[in-house]
């Protein structure tokens, strides 16, 4: 400022001018974006910009994680090993018993003259950073459009859904956790079969069932899986716990929260599962044993 | 004030812009790393805190176009809504050249006191745009960043200043 001509010589606009310019323009952005959602070949040319900088501050953790799988120690390895090859002793018996019930269920679907299920495809992707956004829950993973990732694809951790791909990038996806307040994901109850629809709260740790009858039969320790009638979240994914059943009289609706099976907060990789599926006609199948059985408890 | 302290104003070399530039970037950086729970409740937002700082200290070197471009990259980063942090910066940004007299005129704590009512104004703003969204009110540790980076101004501001100290020259005592 020491060395430059004096305010009198050439200042341009003011100030004041300035910062209305730059307000309106922001005001017009966000209602751009809130209101009509324009502006997404706008945001995928800003996402490239910034793109350089989001690997760049992501690399030193990146890099400490790795430099952490280097240095362990030869006992841990072989415990880890030894682990390993008994939980895939286990696992192996399941899978085999798995492979028996897909070929009887295949058989009774086509007896039954159903549609077929699909199978489903999965892409492992690695969590970068979660979003700085205080109002939000969400994760920023290293996958994007070039790698056939697209919006609202579920998103799981080795115990449960995490959550959705809502934006795409080139090489980046945001993904909304289920805690999200806004963020919905039609569940099941494991134990009888009974759907409902689970939303976040915005705070990590609790989700809420909504508009579920005082009468309806959810109990504390229900497991409530993806029912996959929606046709985006494939069926039979776990998704939260029943951990509080609250019954009020005065109240048309039970208050049920749950707590997330996945590590909602803490996972360093995720994978990105699409059902790829017409799935439309589905619920037709799927809904015939729930409705009669609601129908008569009222 | 009974007595009017009158701050010692060092002479300084001029900034030179590519330092104003990479102090910036590692603003940027520092918002994007991946920060563990408790650090990214309590930290700060270094963008608005680079953009402040040097639009009280060189409001004629940076100004507007910077700062809203900055908040920008900062929604898409975060995929917040576009353009609340571009509204947010630019209106810290007009805060800090119009004020920027004021600012500098005072010392210490009477500084900070400044530096942390704008931050705060700058937090009030995100989170008017996000209610008027539909968001929730995320609590009262919403606002620590803003204190937290009051307590780095002081310190930041020796750090940043490090480069425009005239050098002494050895041989010419």
């Amino acid at each position: 400022m020491e060395h430059q001509p004096p305010p009198f010589f050439k200042t341009g606009p003011t100030p004041l001018a300035r910062l209305l310019i730059f307000s309106a323009l922001s005001v017009a952005f966000l209602v751009a974006d809130a209101r009509f959602n324009y502006l997404v070949t706008l945001r995928q040319a800003a996402a490239v910009i910034v793109y350089p900088f989001q690997r760049i501050a992501t690399a030193p953790a990146s890099i400490a994680r790795r430099m952490g799988d280097f240095f362990v120690t030869h006992s841990s390895l072989r415990e880890e090993n030894a682990r390993l090859t008994r939980d895939s002793f286990s696992n192996e018996a399941r899978l085999q018993q798995l492979e028996a019930l897909r070929a009887e269920n295949a058989q009774l679907r086509a007896l039954l003259e159903a549609r077929a299920q699909i199978g489903i495809e999965l892409v492992t992707a690695e969590v970068l950073y979660a979003a700085r956004d205080p109002f939000t829950r969400k994760v920023v993973v290293d996958r994007g459009s070039q790698h056939d990732v697209r919006p609202g694809q579920a998103v799981v951790d080795d115990r449960g859904v995490v959550g959705q791909v809502t934006r795409v990038y080139p090489w980046l996806a945001e993904v909304t956790l289920i805690t999200d307040k806004g963020q919905f994901v039609p569940v099941q109850n494991l134990r009888n079969g009974l759907r409902a629809v689970l939303s976040g709260t915005g705070n990590d740790g609790a989700l809420d069932l909504r508009f579920i009858p005082l009468n309806a039969d959810f109990q504390n320790g229900d497991q409530l899986v993806t029912s996959g009638i929606d046709g985006i979240y494939p069926p039979g994914l776990p998704v939260a716990r029943v951990t509080q059943v609250e019954r009020n009289a005065d109240q048309i609706f039970a208050r049920i929260t749950c707590a997330p099976l996945s590590g909602v907060a803490s996972h360093a990789h995720v994978l990105i599962v699409s059902a790829n599926s017409a799935m439309p006609p589905r619920p037709a199948d799927q809904q015939e044993p729930a409705r009669p059985r609601k129908a008569r408890k009222r | 004030m009974a007595e009017m302290r009158v701050t010692p104003h060092e002479i300084l070399l001029p900034v030179r812009q590519r330092f104003i530039v990479f102090t910036l970037a590692a603003a940027l950086l520092a918002n994007l790393m991946p920060w563990p729970g408790v650090a990214l409740a309590v930290k700060p937002d270094f963008v608005a805190l680079l953009v402040l700082y040097w639009c009280i200290e060189q409001p004629r070197r940076i100004g507007f176009v910077v700062a809203w471009l900055l908040g920008m990259f900062m929604d898409v980063a975060d995929g917040a809504l576009f353009g609340q942090h571009a509204l947010s910066y630019s209106i810290l940004a007009y805060a800090g050249i119009v004020l920027h007299r004021r600012v500098l005129g005072f010392t210490g704590t009477a500084q900070v006191t400044h530096v942390v009512l704008l931050l705060l104004m700058n937090d009030l703003i995100v989170l008017a745009i996000r209610a008027a969204a539909g968001a929730d009110f995320p609590g009262f540790q919403y606002f620590i960043g803003s204190f937290v980076a009051g307590a780095l101004w002081l310190p930041m501001g020796r750090l940043l200043k490090l480069p425009q100290r005239p050098r002494l020259d050895p041989d010419h005592i």
